[in-house]
C-alpha cells in the first residue's frame, strides 16, 4: 500500500484522484487543433510523391486552379524565393520543406494546395498533375553502405556516400579481450522494426499570421511548444518572424508518443502561406498521410553479443548497430546523443565491460526516428540486452530467472557506475523479479510447461528485467539545438488560497492537470482540486522543453515541488509574523503551520496566502508566487520485472498471451490510478511491435501497409489482461523521489513477449525470432524445423 | 472522410430506389451499411456521383421463419444477426461469423446484404451462405427473382446483381435435426480480413454418417469458393479422421490464395486444411448436442 502524507481532501501524492481533464474529454468538449476555426480561414492539402526516389520534371497546377475554391498551389520553387524550402532537423541535419527538383521518399510533400474548404483543397490535390522521372531507390540500409551505392544526399556538398555518423562508447580493447577468453559467447543479429506512433489524433496546425501586427499565432499538435517557437524563429527569422512575434499554442493533444516532437514540412508550409496571404491556414493530415510520411521510430539492426562463464556469470557485452534513418536524420534526440541513450544496453546486470558502436545511414524512406514512448532508443537497447541475456541463459543451460538473479546489480551497490558511463541512481532488481515470480507462480508455470512439452504442446515463459533511463536531462550533457533540457513550473496562489500553475511541458494524455496539482497539494497543502494547471501556450507558460521521454515528472514535476517549497518558506515567514513567534518555533503539517507545543495556535495555508495580499510583513514582497527552472543533477533510472506466458498453436502459429505480470518501480508514485493507466497503455504499445506492428517497404520503396487496415495497431481485443504491481525505490536525487513511468512498459514488454514465444519454440531448436512475431512467422519457423 | 462531392438520394420505397438506379445507371451506388463503400470513397477508390441510401425503405430489415425457411432482410445489421435467437436456434454458424466481422461499432451499422452484394471474397458471409446453401433475393425493374448462392458470385467484386437490382432478402433452408455448423477465420487482429476462413454446415444421419455437408472458404480464392471436392468426399460417408483429412487436403489444394502480408500461399493453403478439420469437428459436436 502507498502511504499518503496528505488527507484525501487535500489529495496530495499517493491518492488515486480522478483525472481532472477527463470531464471535458468524456463529454466531447476537448479542444483539439482541428476544432479551431478562425474567420477567413483557408485549408491546405498536400500532394505527395508516389515514388521513393524521382526527379520532378513538371508540376502542372492548371486543372487544380480551376477547381472551385482553390486559391493557390504552392511549390518548392515558390518557397525558395523566401529561402523557406529547407529547414534544419533537431539533429542538425537538413530536410526539404518542399522539393525544388527531387523527391527522396514515398509520400514526401511535393506541393501544397490552398483552398477555401477542406473538400476543395482535396479536390485540388487530386487535380494536380506531376511528371516524375523515376530513379532506382536505396532501400536496404546495408546496401546503402556499398561502395557502388548511389549517393542520395547530393544536396550536401562533397557527400560521397550514404553514411551519416559513427558513434561508439565503452572500452573496446578490454571488452574484446574478455570475449577472446570467455567460456561462453553468444551472438544474435536482430532487427527492431520500423514502427509508427499512430496516435489517434494526426498532426496538424492552424497558422494565423496577422499582417498588421506582424504576429504569428501557431496552433499546432506539438509536445514541445516553446522549443517549436524557438525553431520557427530560427527558420523564419529572416522574413521577420522574430521570437517575440510568435505565439505557439498547443491545445488538447490526442496522443503524441514522440511523434509530435519534430517539425514536419506541413507546419512550415502553412506558416509560409499564412505569412504570404495574411489569412489563417489550417492543415490537418489524414490517417494515411500520418502513417506514411510522419517520423517513424526504431529501425535499428543490432548485432548483440554476450560473453560469460559457463556457470552463468555475465562478463561482457558488445553491440553493433546499423541505424536506418531514411532520407534525413530527423531523430528527436538530445543534440550530443545521436544514438539517444542506447548505451543503457548494458542492462540491469553487474559486469565489468561493454563496447557499443553504431553507424547511421540514409535510405529512400521517410525520415526519423522519433523516441516512440521511449527515452531515446532505450526500447532498442532493452530488447537487445534482454534477448541476448536469454540466449546466454539457454547456452549455459540455466533458467533465465535464475541467471538474472545471479547477475543483477545488488541493491546496496547503488549508485552504480555502468561500463558506458551512467550512474544508476537506485534500484532493487532482486525484489522486483521475485515479486513478479511470486505473482505469476513461476515455479508452477515451469512445471506445467514441462508436462505440456511431453505432450508436444507449446507453452513459453518470457522474462524482461529492464532498466530505463529517463528525465533528460542534466544541462551539462543534455540540450536540444543548444537549449538545455531543464523544465519549469510557475505557481501563483490567488488571495483566496486557490492556485494556477503553469508548466513548460505539454500533456498529450498523461494527466498533468491532475498529477502536477497533486505535487503542489503535497507540498503546500492546498487541495489539488483548487489548483488549476495550464500548459501549452508560450505567451503564458514558462519556457520548457516539453513532454516526451518520460521527462515531465522528473523535470517539471521536480520544478513544481521546488517552486512550492519556495512558497512554503515564504508561508513560514508570514505565519511567524501572524502568530508572533519565531520561524523556528513553527511546525508544518500539510496545509498548516502551528506553534510547537501549542497546536491550537496555527495558521492555515489559505490564511497565510490571504495575508500575503492583505497583511504581509513590512519589507516582504507582496503576493504568493514562485517560479522554478529545474536542472536535474542526474537522470532517473526506473526499472521493471515483466513475465509473460504464451501458448502457441502448433498448427496455425497463433500466439495467445495467456498472462502478463508487470512489476514496475518508478520510485514514489504520485497517482496510482494514473500510473496503472500509463502502464496498461504502455504494455499495449509494447505488445504492438512484439506481435503486430511494422512499417514494411518493398524494394522500390513502396510502403506495403500504409493504412490501419494493414498497419496493425492492437485493440482491447488483442490486449491480454495486464496484471500490474510495483516496488518503490525512490530516486535519491529527485525532490519527490519520483522517476517517471510512461515509457517503462513500452520498453520492457517487447522482449518479455519475444522471450516467451522463443521459449515456447525452443524445444525445436529455435533460438530467436525478430519482432513482430506473427503467426505466419512462427509457422514458417516450425516448418523449417520440420515440425508437423 | 474527404470524399469527392456526390448527390445524396434517400428513396422511401423499393420502386423509387429502382427508378433512381435506372435513371443514374453506373454513376449511382447503393448505400446500405456503408462499411465497404465509404472507406473506398474516403480513399477515392470509388467516386460515385449519386448515393442512393436505402436505409429509409421499410421492409428490408428482419429475421423470421417462414415455411421451413429463415428469411434475413438485406438491410439487417450484423449485430441483429449476432443476437438473433432464431438464428442461434438453427444456425450457430451466424454467431461464429458475426463475432469475427470487424468490431461492434461496425456491426451495428454493417448489413448482411451489403456484405454479400459487395462481392468481395474477403468478406465472411459469402462462405457462410455457401455452407448453409442460401438463396439471394434480388428486386429489379421486372420484380423479384431468386439467385442460388452458387450462381451469385461471378468475379472480382462481381455478382449476379444487375446495376438496377437491390438485394432485398437472403433465404436459408432450415436444416433437419442432427445438423451442426461452425465458422472460423484466422485474422491478424480484430477487424482484419481473413488470412483464411472456413464455414461448414453438416447433417448427421441416424448412423452417424454425414448425410449432407456444405463447406465455404473465405479469402483464399479470387471469388468466394465452395470446397466442392471436399464436400463430395464426405457426403453420405462416415466422418472418419481419414475422410476428414482428405476433405481438408482437397480444400487446401482447390483454393487459390495469393501471398500478402498475412502469409504465403503455402501458409494459407495449410491453414485452410487446419480449419476444415477443426470446423468439421466443431460442427459434428454441435450436431450431436
Amino acid at each position: 500500500m502507498i502511504q499518503c502524507k496528505t488527507s484525501k481532501a487535500i489529495g496530495g501524492m499517493g491518492h488515486s484522484l480522478k483525472r481532472k481533464e477527463d470531464d471535458r474529454f468524456i463529454q466531447g468538449k476537448g479542444n483539439y487543433v482541428d476544432d479551431i476555426k478562425l474567420p477567413g480561414m483557408l485549408y491546405m492539402d498536400i500532394v505527395r510523391s508516389p515514388y521513393a526516389y524521382a526527379k520532378i520534371l513538371k508540376i502542372d497546377s492548371e486543372a487544380a486552379m480551376k477547381v472551385p475554391g482553390v486559391v493557390a498551389v504552392i511549390t518548392g520553387k515558390d518557397l525558395a524565393q523566401y529561402n523557406l524550402h529547407w529547414m534544419p532537423t533537431l539533429m542538425s541535419d537538413t530536410q526539404m520543406v518542399l522539393p525544388t527538383d527531387t523527391v527522396m521518399y514515398q509520400a514526401q510533400e511535393v506541393c501544397a494546395v490552398i483552398a477555401t474548404s477542406r473538400y476543395a483543397a482535396r479536390d485540388g490535390r487530386e487535380a494536380v498533375r506531376v511528371e516524375y522521372e523515376k530513379m532506382k531507390p536505396v532501400i536496404d540500409p546495408y546496401k546503402a553502405l556499398d561502395p557502388g551505392a548511389p549517393v542520395l544526399r547530393t544536396d550536401k556538398e562533397g557527400k560521397k556516400d550514404n553514411h551519416i555518423w559513427n558513434w561508439k562508447v565503452g572500452d573496446k580493447e578490454k571488452t574484446d579481450k574478455v570475449f577472446e577468453t570467455a567460456d561462453v559467447v553468444v551472438k544474435q543479429q536482430m532487427h527492431i522494426p520500423r514502427i509508427h506512433v499512430a496516435s489517434i489524433e494526426t498532426c496538424g496546425c492552424v497558422a494565423d499570421y496577422d499582417k498588421v501586427k506582424h504576429h504569428l499565432t501557431m496552433y499546432m499538435t506539438t509536445q514541445a511548444p516553446h522549443a517549436i517557437r524557438t525553431v520557427i524563429a530560427l527558420v523564419a527569422g529572416h522574413v521577420g518572424l522574430s521570437e517575440e512575434r510568435i505565439r505557439v499554442v498547443s491545445p488538447d493533444i490526442g496522443g503524441g508518443f514522440g511523434g509530435k516532437v519534430p517539425v514536419y514540412p506541413g507546419y512550415v508550409i502553412a506558416i509560409a502561406v499564412s505569412f504570404l496571404v495574411g489569412k489563417p491556414v489550417k492543415w490537418i493530415e489524414d490517417r494515411t498521410e500520418n502513417l506514411q510520411a510522419d517520423s517513424f521510430a526504431r529501425d535499428y539492426h543490432i548485432t548483440a553479443e554476450m560473453a560469460g562463464t559457463k556457470d552463468g556469470k555475465i562478463l561482457a557485452t558488445r553491440f553493433k548497430v546499423l541505424a536506418d534513418h531514411g532520407y534525413t536524420d530527423a531523430s528527436a534526440n538530445p543534440s550530443k546523443f545521436n544514438t539517444g541513450l542506447f548505451s543503457i544496453a548494458t542492462g540491469s546486470y553487474d559486469y565489468g565491460t561493454s563496447f557499443m558502436e553504431a553507424d547511421a545511414v540514409y535510405t529512400n524512406k521517410p525520415p526519423g526516428g522519433v523516441a516512440y514512448r521511449c527515452s531515446f532508443r532505450v526500447t532498442e537497447a532493452v530488447h537487445a540486452i534482454e534477448r541476448i541475456t536469454d540466449r546466454f541463459a539457454l547456452a549455459v543451460g540455466k533458467d533465465p530467472a535464475e541467471l538474472r538473479m545471479q547477475n543483477f546489480i545488488k541493491k546496496e551497490d547503488f549508485p552504480w557506475k555502468s561500463p558506458t558511463g551512467w550512474t544508476y541512481d537506485s534500484g532493487d532488481y532482486h525484489a522486483g523479479l521475485q515479486k513478479a515470480m511470486d505473482a505469476i507462480d513461476y515455479a508452477g508455470l515451469r512445471k506445467e510447461q514441462a508436462e505440456k512439452r511431453k505432450k508436444g504442446e507449446l507453452m513459453g515463459i518470457g522474462i524482461s528485467t529492464f532498466t530505463e533511463i529517463v528525465g533528460a536531462g542534466p544541462s551539462k550533457d543534455f540540450d536540444i539545438l543548444g537549449i538545455k533540457m531543464f523544465d519549469s513550473a510557475e505557481i501563483r496562489v490567488h488571495p483566496t488560497g486557490k492556485a494556477i500553475a503553469r508548466f513548460g511541458t505539454k500533456s498529450q494524455g498523461q494527466g498533468h492537470e491532475t498529477t502536477y496539482a497533486q505535487i503542489i497539494a503535497e507540498e503546500l497543502g492546498i487541495p489539488a482540486e483548487n489548483i488549476q494547471i495550464e500548459e501549452g501556450d508560450t505567451d503564458t507558460a514558462p519556457y520548457g522543453l516539453g513532454t516526451y521521454a518520460s521527462r515531465s515528472t522528473p523535470t517539471a514535476g521536480a520544478a513544481a515541488a521546488v517552486a512550492a517549497r519556495k512558497l512554503r518558506d515564504k508561508a513560514r515567514k508570514i505565519a511567524a509574523y501572524l502568530l508572533e513567534v519565531s520561524e523556528d518555533d513553527l511546525e508544518w503539517e500539510p496545509g498548516k503551520f502551528s506553534v510547537k507545543g501549542a497546536p491550537e495556535k496555527s495558521k492555515t495555508i489559505q490564511e497565510i496566502v490571504f495575508a500575503s495580499y492583505t497583511n504581509h510583513p513590512q519589507g516582504m514582497e507582496a503576493g504568493f508566487e514562485a517560479v522554478h527552472y529545474y536542472d536535474p543533477p542526474n537522470l532517473t533510472f526506473p526499472s521493471g520485472a515483466y513475465i509473460c506466458v504464451v501458448d502457441v498453436d502448433k498448427e496455425t502459429g497463433a500466439i495467445n498471451v495467456r498472462r502478463f505480470v508487470a512489476i514496475d518501480d518508478c520510485g514514489h508514485i504520485i497517482n496510482p490510478m494514473i500510473v496503472q493507466g500509463q502502464v496498461h497503455g504502455g504494455l499495449t504499445q509494447g505488445i504492438a511491435p512484439a506481435m503486430y506492428e511494422e512499417l514494411i517497404y518493398d524494394e522500390d520503396g513502396n510502403i506495403l501497409n500504409g493504412t490501419l487496415m494493414d498497419y496493425l495497431v492492437p485493440t482491447a481485443v488483442e490486449s491480454p489482461k495486464w496484471e500490474t504491481g510495483h516496488t518503490v525505490t525512490p530516486s535519491p536525487h529527485h525532490p519527490i523521489g519520483a522517476k517517471g513511468v510512461g515509457e517503462s512498459p513500452t520498453v520492457g514488454a517487447p522482449p518479455a513477449i519475444a522471450n516467451a514465444i522463443v521459449d515456447a519454440l525452443s524445444p525445436y531448436g529455435i533460438t530467436h525470432l525478430d519482432i513482430p512475431i506473427t503467426p505466419f512467422k512462427v509457422w514458417k519457423a516450425l516448418q523449417e524445423k520440420g515440425v508437423k | 472522410m474527404i470524399a469527392q462531392s456526390f448527390q445524396y438520394e434517400s428513396p422511401g420505397t423499393i420502386q423509387e430506389a429502382i427508378s433512381l438506379l435506372q435513371k443514374y445507371g453506373d454513376d449511382a451506388k447503393i448505400l446500405s451499411g456503408g462499411h465497404s463503400l465509404l472507406p473506398m470513397m474516403k480513399l477515392r477508390l470509388a467516386s460515385p456521383e449519386y448515393l442512393i441510401d436505402i436505409n429509409n425503405i421499410p421492409g428490408l430489415s428482419h429475421i423470421n421463419e417462414d415455411n421451413g425457411v429463415v428469411k434475413i432482410g438485406g438491410l439487417t445489421r450484423e449485430s441483429e444477426v449476432e443476437h438473433s435467437d432464431l438464428l442461434k436456434k438453427y444456425f450457430p454458424i451466424f454467431g461464429d461469423v458475426t463475432k469475427l466481422i470487424a468490431d461492434p461499432q461496425v456491426r451495428n451499422r454493417g448489413t448482411v446484404g451489403g456484405n454479400l452484394a459487395h462481392g468481395d471474397a474477403a468478406n465472411d458471409h459469402p462462405a457462410v451462405m455457401m455452407a448453409v446453401n442460401a438463396t439471394v433475393m434480388a428486386t429489379g425493374p421486372d420484380g423479384e427473382r431468386e439467385i442460388p448462392i452458387d450462381e451469385f458470385f461471378f468475379g472480382f467484386y462481381q455478382t449476379a446483381l444487375q446495376p438496377t437490382d437491390i438485394l432485398t432478402e437472403i433465404r436459408i433452408p432450415i436444416p433437419p435435426k442432427g445438423t451442426g455448423s461452425a465458422y472460423h477465420k484466422l485474422e491478424r487482429k480484430v477487424g482484419d480480413y481473413a488470412t483464411a476462413g472456413v464455414a461448414v454446415q453438416l447433417t448427421l444421419d441416424a448412423n452417424g454418417n454425414c448425410s449432407n455437408i456444405g463447406i465455404g472458404l473465405t479469402n483464399v480464392n479470387p471469388i468466394p469458393l465452395r470446397a466442392a471436392r471436399s464436400e463430395e468426399v464426405l457426403k453420405g460417408k462416415p466422418l472418419t479422421e481419414e475422410n476428414i483429412a482428405l476433405a481438408a487436403q482437397y480444400a487446401s489444394e482447390d483454393c487459390s490464395p495469393s501471398a500478402d502480408l498475412r502469409g504465403s500461399v503455402e501458409y494459407k493453403r495449410a491453414m485452410v486444411g487446419v480449419l476444415v478439420k477443426r470446423m468439421i469437428h466443431k460442427a459434428v459436436e454441435r450436431a450431436k448436442a
